[in-house]
């Protein structure tokens, strides 16, 4: 003869075990949150300095460290997203002065229109017009293909590809003629290749138009300060 | 110690993550376009899955049977973003090269599948071991994958290790006007690489199977003569 089952026994039974089984989890959650976020607190102060390192790096990429004397990262101004610059988000610029005057304006840029996705790029403009270099930041183009946009993966070692644009304005090439030689402009691109280079030269050519047309307003603003668009 | 022969063997070739378990295909194909960049994703999955079966073997007595897998997603998670961490901190010339690809390695369910399957039932040592050679297993197979993908694809090998070792640099076997083979870059390339790797793995198994059923053959007839006698 078997014991009846008492029902309520069972089912507090259950229960202790729900009980007990949700609190191991929350304590697995809770211990493994807690190392998570020590981690984060511990590592933050040198992520962040290496993240400015990377920064002060790309920065000196497209603009020479010898060609201003102020403290590039404390004269920066803000961005709102603009479409000129294919940004969607904020942005940071940055002003270089030499004895006050202004020398350049470094500023982070962006093409919609790569092969397989944006193209990241940050550009280096001098106060006379001249785009003085241009860098690529981030892609996903074609590995051993569209990738030459990026002068570390450009075969060409002695004179990469993007080098093309430096010391360029629209006084030497005019604004119809900033494309690449298939669309009937001025620069070079890689046979079967074109849609990355395109993409760069024509966000490159936006971005020169841009800042010139808005270079005195720029660097008039005060440090610290955020450009708004000027409403047509 | 033979228990670790057979984990060395298991993880290496029997058992291999991808060739016999197909597991971890998402970050496979997505970094294998070229030898350096696959053997950066292994690297670093190596180190994950080593501590990921060796937290999890020291932990199993706590973990309830019913909730293993929910924890071991959490266990898991919580060691990659912490390796990722520290990598972006300490090592920070490293990490600007395999920095995207840690994140990637949660997408890989052999580290859960190892996990579930071997480090919640055995010690430590033998755990964290079969950790390595698991990953082991997986950086050869991916590693010969970027290589082929590499070589067809745009005729080099190595491109690319001036990321890591900035006085080499990659070799351009094929002559420099090699056009480059588009498909073997993409996507669709890794599968047909890969799909090719899987066959001639079978066909070695095949063979070896079929050699072993040869030799039984060969060695049944005489106890079957002496019976008969």
């Amino acid at each position: 003869m078997s014991e009846p089952v008492d029902v309520d026994t069972r089912d507090s039974g259950a229960l202790r075990i729900s009980v007990r089984t949700a609190g191991i989890m929350l304590a697995f959650t809770l211990v493994f949150t807690a190392l998570m976020a020590g981690t984060y607190k511990a590592t933050a102060p040198m992520v962040a300095a290496s993240a400015l390192a990377e920064k002060l790096r790309l920065i000196g990429e497209v603009l020479p460290a010898g060609s201003y004397d102020n403290n590039l990262m404390a004269d920066a101004i803000s961005l709102p997203p603009t479409k000129a610059l294919g940004l969607d988000d904020e942005s940071r610029l940055w002003r270089a002065r030499r004895n006050g005057a202004p020398a350049a304006l470094v500023l982070e840029a962006a093409a919609a229109d790569g092969y397989s996705g944006r193209i990241g790029l940050i550009v280096a403009v001098g106060a006379d017009g001249r785009l003085i270099a241009l860098r690529v930041t981030s892609h996903k183009e074609t590995p051993g293909l569209g990738d030459y946009i990026d002068p570390k993966k450009d075969r060409n070692k002695s004179k990469p590809w993007i080098t093309q644009f430096a010391n360029l304005g629209f006084d030497s090439v005019p604004r119809e003629k900033w494309r690449v030689k298939k669309d009937g402009g001025h620069f070079d691109q890689m046979t079967g290749a074109t849609i990355s280079a395109r993409a760069v030269t024509n966000a490159s050519g936006r971005v020169l138009a841009w800042t010139m047309e808005n270079r005195e307003r720029l660097f008039a603003l005060p440090a610290d300060g955020r450009y708004e668009e000027s409403k047509p | 110690m033979s228990i670790y022969k057979d984990i060395a063997w298991n993880g290496l070739w029997k058992q291999n993550s991808i060739l016999a378990q197909l597991l971890g295909l998402c970050p496979l194909l997505a970094v294998s376009s070229t030898m350096v960049n696959a053997v950066s994703l292994g690297l670093a999955t190596i180190l994950v899955m080593m501590l990921a079966n060796f937290a999890i073997s020291a932990l199993r007595a706590l973990i309830p049977y019913e909730i293993r897998i929910p924890v071991f997603v959490l266990i898991i998670a919580a060691l990659v973003t912490v390796v990722d961490l520290a990598f972006n901190a300490f090592l920070h010339d490293l990490y600007l090269v395999l920095g995207i690809f840690i994140p990637l390695i949660v997408t890989n369910c052999i580290v859960l599948a190892r996990v579930e399957a071997f480090a919640a039932k055995n010690g430590l040592r033998a755990s964290t071991f079969d950790g390595l050679m698991m990953g082991i297993g997986f950086v050869w197979v991916i590693a010969l994958l970027g290589a082929v993908r590499e070589f067809i694809g745009q005729g080099t090998v190595f491109s690319g290790i001036e990321m890591i070792f900035p006085t080499l640099s990659g070799i351009q076997v094929l002559p420099e006007s090699y056009p480059g083979f588009l498909v073997a870059i993409l996507p669709p390339g890794a599968f047909f690489v890969l799909g090719l790797l899987i066959a001639g793995r079978n066909w070695l198994e095949a063979r070896a199977n079929q050699r072993l059923r040869d030799k039984r053959l060969h060695e049944q007839p005489p106890p079957a003569a002496t019976a008969a006698a």
